[in-house]
C-alpha cells in the first residue's frame, strides 16, 4: 500500500496512456512509436487512470485521516482553545443537518457581516438551551462568502460543565468577560454576544419575542474600546423549539441550574423531550453600527453606553416584529 | 566599565547550573558564584563551567556574607519557584522557596553592592479554573486564588519582592513569570506525568490548554534579564498552545480519562508505586489550563523564546519511547482504508511546528557536558580552573573541567 503515499499525478504518468497518441509526438497527430504499447490490451493491474472515489469512500478516507490526526496530536489550537479541525469535522455536520433539514433556516443580510476585520454581533437569545447561538455560528460559517468562523461568548456555567466546556472551547467560544471579548475583537475575529443571557433563554412562552433587559452594556464597552462595529442580529424561530410553560425552581436550585424547564414534551416524555420542535427560523443580520467615531474615553461614559445599548435593542426588536410578519406560521412558515 | 558579579541560586538543578555556566561565559560578566544547599552532581557541576560554587543554604543568614565578600551586584534567584518532582523534595520546596527568598531579600537589603535582582516566578500565580479569562496579562490576578503549592508560594514571594522594592528603590527588579518549563533535561512533575507509559490519566470531560517554555529559553531569558536593564513583571511562554490530550498523543501515549472523584485515589496509588502523584494545583492546571499573554515579552523585553510550545514539547517527547508511535497509527489507517476499499489520504502533517529561528543555534551551540570518559584534556587553555569552595573554606577536590568549543 506504499502507493497511497505517492501523489496521484505521479502514478498516472507512470502508467500507459489509454487515450490516443501523446500531444508531444510531432504535433500533427502522428502516432508516437512509444504508443505502440497502447494498441495492446493492458492488464488491469497496470491501469492507473484517475478513478474518482465515490462519495462514501472519500468521506471514509477523510474520517480515517481525522482520527489519525487526533491520535498523533497533529492539529493546531489557538490560544482560546479553538480547534478548527475538530469543529469542522465533528461538530459542523450534525449541526448543518439541523440547520438545513430540521429548522430550514433562512439568512438575510449576510452582506452586512464584514469580510475582513472584527465585528461584534449582538443577538436576541431564546429557546431554553443555546441552540440559537449554535445555529448562528453555522449560518456564518457556511453562508458567509468567506466562511468566517464565529466566536461566541458564553456564560460561566457552560465552561464549568464537563464535556460541554471543552467542546465549547474547541468550537471557538470563550468566557463572556471583557478581556476576552476585547482580545478577540482586536485580533479581527467575529464575536457574537447574547446580552439577554439566561433571562432570555429562560423566558416563558407567553413572553416570546419580547426582548428582556440587555444587562449592563458590557458588550458595548468592548466594541467602543476596540472601535469595532456592532451588528444587530435578529433570530426568529428559536422561541418555539422548546416552548417553556413552567419552571421547577427547587429542582433548579438543587442542580445548580438557572432554571429547570418544563415544556409540553419534557419532562413528560423523558429523553424524547430533548428533541426540538421543527420551527421555521429566519436569521437577519442588520446594518453595522460603527463605533470608531466616538472619542477615546467614550467607553467610560454611561450615557454613550446606554444610548448605544438602547439603539441596538430597538433595532433587534423592530426587526423581530418584521420577520415574524414575514414568516407567518411558526412551523409551516 | 567593570563587568557584573552575579550570584545564582539553585545550581544543583538544570536551570541554575546552566544559567551559571552561560553567565560565566558572558563578556559583560566578571564573576559568577553559584550557591545551593547541597553539592551539585557532576553533570550540574560541568554545566556550571567557569562559575564558582559556594555551598550556602539561602535560609541561612550567611548568604549575606557571601554577597558582601564577593561584592555581588546582581542576584538571580533561579530556585525561587522550582518544582521538584519527588514528593519528599516538594514538601521541602515551600520552605526553601518562601523562607529562602525572605532571607535572600534580607541579605540583599543589607548589602550596598546589590544593584539588580531577578526573581524567578511562575505562571501558577494566576491559578487555573474554568472561569478564568482565556489569556492572562501581567496586571490580572487569579480568579480562583491558589491556596497551596507553587502558586501560593509565588504569591508570597512576589509580595516579599514588592516590599523589598519599596525599601530599596535603587535596585532594578525583574520578575519573570514562567509557564511550565519542559525539555529533555529538566525533571518536573509535568515531565514525570508525560513520561507515564502507556496510559496517562486525565480528568474525564476536561481538556486543558497548556503553554510551555523550553528549558533553554528559560535559561536564556534569565540570562537576558540578568545582564539587561528590564525592570518589572513579565510573562514568559513559548508561542502557541497545545491541548493536554494532544500533548499526550504527541508523546506517543494514550490518554485515560478518569472521573475527577477517583483522581485522589489514583494519585495515592501512583505515589505508592512511586510513579508520582497529582498535587491539587497540578490537577487544576490539567483540568482547566492556563495561557499567558506574552505581549510585554515581545514588545519591551527584547528576548523572544526560540521554541514554540509545540516545538518545546516535541523536543521533550523526542526522548521518550512512544507506546503508540505515529507510524503505527498511519499503518492502521492505511490498512483499514485498504480493507474497506478506500484510498487513504496522503500523510501531510497538518501542524508544521515551524523551523527554529536562526538565533536558536546560539543556545544549542554550547555543548552539553561530555561523557565522563572524555574529560581530561591537558591542552585545554580556554577557561580558568573552576574553584570549588565550601563555606568553611575547605576545597573538595578539582572538579571535572568542561570541554570548550
Amino acid at each position: 500500500m506504499a502507493s497511497s503515499d505517492i501523489p496521484r499525478g505521479r502514478t498516472e504518468s507512470t502508467g500507459p496512456r489509454l487515450t490516443g497518441p501523446a500531444p508531444s509526438a510531432g504535433g500533427a497527430g502522428q502516432p508516437d512509436p512509444t504508443d505502440a504499447a497502447t494498441s495492446l490490451p493492458v492488464p488491469a493491474t497496470r491501469r492507473r487512470v484517475a478513478n474518482p472515489e465515490t462519495g462514501w469512500k472519500r468521506s471514509l478516507a477523510g474520517s480515517l485521516a481525522f482520527v489519525r490526526r487526533r491520535m498523533t496530536g497533529d492539529y493546531e489550537v489557538d490560544e482560546f482553545g479553538y480547534d478548527p479541525d475538530f469543529a469542522d469535522t465533528v461538530l459542523m455536520p450534525p449541526l448543518r443537518a439541523l440547520y438545513e433539514k430540521w429548522f430550514r433556516i433562512e439568512t438575510v443580510g449576510m452582506a452586512n457581516v464584514p469580510d475582513v476585520g472584527g465585528a461584534l454581533l449582538v443577538a436576541n437569545h431564546s429557546g431554553t438551551i443555546a441552540l440559537d447561538a449554535v445555529m448562528t455560528a453555522v449560518a456564518v460559517r457556511d453562508h458567509h462568502p468567506l466562511g468566517r468562523p464565529l466566536r461566541m461568548l458564553g456564560a460561566d456555567l457552560v465552561f464549568d460543565t464537563p464535556f460541554l466546556g471543552p467542546i465549547s472551547r474547541k468550537a471557538g467560544n470563550t468566557l463572556a468577560c471583557n478581556p476576552d471579548a476585547e482580545r478577540l475583537l482586536s485580533c479581527g475575529e467575529l464575536v457574537a454576544v447574547y446580552p439577554e443571557g439566561f433571562k432570555g433563554v429562560g423566558k416563558p412562552y407567553s413572553q416570546r419575542y419580547k426582548l428582556q433587559r440587555f444587562g449592563r452594556g458590557g458588550f458595548v464597552t468592548a466594541a467602543l474600546r476596540t472601535g469595532m462595529p456592532i451588528i444587530p442580529v435578529s433570530i426568529v424561530g428559536a422561541e418555539e423549539i422548546y416552548p417553556l410553560i413552567g419552571n421547577i425552581k427547587p429542582l433548579a436550585r438543587a442542580l445548580g441550574f438557572p432554571y429547570f424547564p418544563v415544556t409540553p414534551t419534557f419532562p413528560l416524555l423523558g429523553p424524547l423531550g430533548a428533541i426540538p420542535l421543527p420551527s421555521k427560523w429566519i436569521i437577519e443580520f442588520g446594518e453595522p453600527i460603527p463605533t470608531d467615531h466616538y472619542p477615546d474615553n467614550a467607553s467610560d461614559d454611561p450615557m454613550v453606553v446606554f444610548n448605544l445599548t438602547d439603539r441596538v435593542r430597538e433595532t433587534i426588536q423592530q426587526t423581530l416584529y418584521r420577520l415574524l410578519l414575514r414568516r407567518g406560521h411558526p412551523f409551516l412558515g | 566599565m567593570t563587568g557584573l558579579i552575579v550570584l545564582v541560586t539553585g545550581v544543583t538543578r538544570f536551570i541554575g547550573s546552566r544559567l551559571a555556566g552561560r553567565l560565566a561565559e558572558h563578556p559583560g560578566v566578571d564573576r559568577v558564584i553559584g550557591v545551593d544547599a547541597a553539592l551539585p552532581e557532576p553533570a550540574a557541576r560541568a554545566r556550571m563551567g567557569a562559575a564558582d560554587f559556594a555551598r550556602v543554604d539561602i535560609r541561612n543568614p550567611l548568604v549575606a556574607r557571601v554577597i558582601e565578600a564577593a561584592g555581588v551586584d546582581t542576584v538571580v534567584h533561579a530556585s525561587a519557584s522550582s518544582t521538584p518532582a519527588s514528593s519528599a523534595a516538594r514538601s521541602m520546596a515551600k520552605e526553601m522557596n518562601v523562607l529562602g527568598t525572605m532571607q535572600l531579600l534580607a541579605a540583599c537589603q543589607r548589602s550596598e553592592s546589590v544593584r539588580n535582582l531577578i526573581v524567578r516566578s511562575t505562571g501558577a500565580i494566576y491559578g487555573a479554573s474554568s472561569r478564568d479569562p482565556a489569556v492572562f496579562t501581567e496586571e490580572m490576578s487569579a480568579r480562583s486564588v491558589p491556596s497551596s503549592g507553587p502558586g501560593r508560594d509565588a504569591i508570597d514571594i512576589e509580595a516579599y519582592v514588592r516590599g523589598f522594592g519599596r525599601r530599596r528603590p535603587d535596585v532594578r527588579i525583574a520578575v519573570p513569570r514562567f509557564a511550565d518549563i519542559i525539555g529533555p533535561t529538566v525533571v518536573t512533575p509535568l515531565t514525570r506525568y508525560f513520561a507515564l507509559s502507556p496510559v496517562v490519566p486525565m480528568v474525564l470531560g476536561r481538556d486543558a490548554r497548556l503553554q510551555l517554555v523550553h528549558e533553554l529559553d528559560a535559561v536564556g531569558m534569565l540570562e537576558h534579564l540578568a545582564v539587561g536593564d528590564f525592570s518589572g513583571t513579565v510573562n514568559v511562554a513559548g508561542d502557541g498552545v497545545i491541548m493536554l490530550a494532544q500533548a499526550i498523543h504527541r508523546a506517543g501515549r494514550i490518554p485515560l480519562p478518569v472521573p475527577a472523584l477517583t483522581l485522589d485515589a489514583l494519585s495515592r496509588t501512583m505515589r505508592t508505586l512511586r510513579l508520582g502523584g497529582f498535587s491539587p494545583g497540578q490537577v487544576k492546571l490539567l483540568s482547566a489550563g492556563r495561557v499567558l499573554d506574552t505581549e510585554r515579552l515581545r514588545e519591551q523585553v527584547g528576548y523572544l523564546p526560540q521554541f514554540t510550545t509545540v516545538e518545546a514539547f516535541d523536543d521533550f517527547a523526542a526522548n521518550l519511547r512512544p507506546a503508540l508511535a505515529p507510524e503505527t497509527v498511519r499503518g492502521l489507517e492505511v490498512r483499514i482504508a485498504g480493507t474497506l476499499g478506500a484510498r487513504p489520504l496522503p500523510n501531510v502533517p497538518a501542524l508544521v511546528a515551524g523551523h527554529r529561528r536562526p538565533a536558536a543555534v546560539d543556545l544549542l551551540a554550547a555543548d552539553d557536558p561530555p561523557p565522563a570518559s572524555d574529560v581530561t584534556d591537558p591542552g585545554d587553555q580556554g577557561l580558568g580552573r573552576p574553584r570549588l569552595v565550601g563555606i568553611t573554606g575547605d576545597g573538595a577536590g578539582a572538579p571535572r573541567r568542561r570541554r570548550t568549543r
